[in-house]
């Protein structure tokens, strides 16, 4: 048994997980910030994002490290090479976070207006699949990340939903066209949250069964793998 | 060229104990496999039983059918003339001490009564050239002994000896195994080139030299072959759990 090597994995595992708890905090809160129009809380967002930015440089020089000096194979090698992509939609979704954030910033300045978007039912949705996303991760498995993949194709709708509803509302009111707009815009940094905890998930299918599943490529490939021996 | 390798219902015997139990392989034509395990997994008496070194220990005996291109080895098939289809190199360099590097190269042909001297010559250069020696010592080829050598250079000479009788597979027993990382380099070099024109199956501890060889790798547990497969399929994916242990480092 490899100890320090198992002690690196370890590390590089936790560090993921703290990194991931402050991607979806930022998540969370910046759509809190929107739904209560609460700057203080666009600035927990902000001040965040340097934690998420240092986190992700440390979780690549120790992957980096670990792939330097270990030479490791097979289902570890697959491991690295998920964290390391996690590690980056990780970051993306903390700066997704700071755009919806500035986005509230923007909106906090402009009377409030009645808008025909359920955005706090989307950022539900949305937390949901990150969370989802990194528990896969935590738990290694792969059918927890394909129910993930298949939330994806809901918030799609709802982005698309907002999208239709809120040109309607420039549209018809051309005076609340800054708030649709930012709403709009807040919508799309959350599809894009969703595409990241979609990422993150497929890469979770990778290091657990070695399956590539991305750009919808054959449900199949998640089939569970063959009979494995016990050593 | 090459020829391909089949092996069926394979078993080995030291006296009373089992070594190898039905082992079924194809290795392919103008490839490199590799064979890799924890020590005592069986790969190297396997390899000894495709050119039947295996049964040159006492009470050891083998079972099952091995075919060599078109040579069946257990059936009617001489020790003599197996072995000038199939070449050897072991893991610590053993040239003939007291011969000169020409002598060495050219000792399999003489034994083989090849005594004509310019073709002599033209096949001590192409074997030296093969195993990428012959830059080094083509000036004192007569004067010096292949025990002057360094190991790196005695061990890429074995291969140049092996080449020398034209066979069509090259067996190599952890070759790198008593050599220097630049050594170690230079012979996996050789392997990549030598298989244009040889089959070739090799024995390593090193993971990592089998990952960078070869283009196919089985893994031996307890003389079994527990999984067969490309060597990229072994190394990111295999499937089987007890391969995945052993690549991983979580035992052997």
């Amino acid at each position: 048994m490899r100890t320090r090597f198992q002690q690196q994995m370890e590390d590089l595992r936790e560090k993921l997980l703290r990194m991931g708890g402050l991607a979806e905090l930022a998540v969370d809160r910046a759509c809190q910030a929107y739904t209560q129009r609460d700057l203080s809380r666009c600035q927990l967002v902000l001040e965040n994002e340097s934690l998420i930015n240092a986190a992700e440089r440390e979780i690549d020089e120790l992957a980096f490290d670990i792939l330097a000096t270990q030479q490791p194979a097979a289902v570890d090698l697959r491991f690295i090479l998920a964290v390391t992509k996690i590690n980056a939609d990780l970051e993306r979704v903390g700066d997704q976070a700071v755009n919806i954030a500035e986005r509230v910033m923007d909106l906090i300045e402009l009377p409030a207006v009645e808008l025909p978007v359920d955005i706090a039912r989307m950022a539900t949705a949305v937390s949901a699949m990150v969370r989802r996303a990194l528990e896969s991760f935590v738990e290694g498995k792969a059918e927890l990340a394909q129910a993930v993949l298949e939330m994806d194709h809901v918030v799609d709708r709802m982005r698309d939903e907002a999208f239709i509803m809120l040109v309607r509302k420039m549209n018809e009111e051309p005076q609340v066209t800054q708030q649709a707009l930012d709403a709009l815009l807040v919508a799309r940094n959350l599809e894009r949250v969703a595409d990241h905890a979609t990422n993150i998930s497929e890469d979770v299918i990778f290091w657990v069964l070695g399956a590539d599943v991305r750009h919808h490529a054959q449900a199949a490939s998640v089939a569970p793998r063959p009979e494995r021996h016990e050593q | 060229m090459g020829v391909g390798i089949n092996v069926e219902q394979l078993n080995a015997f030291y006296g009373k104990t089992q070594a190898l139990f039905d082992i079924n392989i194809a290795v392919l034509a103008n490839r490199a496999t590799a064979l890799i395990g924890p020590s005592g997994c069986g790969k190297s008496t396997f390899i000894r039983c495709l050119n039947r070194m295996h049964e040159t220990i006492p009470e050891a005996r083998v079972e099952g059918t091995v075919r060599i291109g078109d040579l069946s080895v257990y059936n009617g098939t001489s020790a003599t003339q197996l072995r000038r289809r199939v070449g050897m190199v072991f893991q610590k360099p053993n040239p003939f001490p007291t011969m000169s590097i020409y002598d060495n190269v050219a000792a399999g042909l003489k034994l083989n009564g090849f005594r004509n001297r310019k073709q002599l010559d033209e096949v001590v250069r192409k074997s030296l050239e093969s195993s990428a020696l012959w830059d080094e010592v083509k000036d004192h080829l007569h004067k010096k002994s292949g025990a002057s050598l360094s190991g790196g250079q005695q061990q890429r000479l074995c291969i140049a000896r092996a080449l020398a009788v034209q066979p069509e597979v090259l067996l190599m027993d952890e070759p790198c195994s008593a050599l220097d990382p630049i050594s170690t380099g230079k012979i996996e070099e050789l392997i990549f080139q030598l298989k244009e024109q040889y089959t070739i199956v090799i024995v390593t501890h090193n993971m990592q030299q089998a990952a960078r060889v070869a283009e196919f790798t089985g893994f031996f547990l307890l003389g079994k072959m527990i999984e067969f497969d490309k060597t990229e399929k072994i190394f990111t994916n295999p499937s089987d759990k007890r391969t995945e242990d052993y690549v991983t480092g979580r035992f052997g």
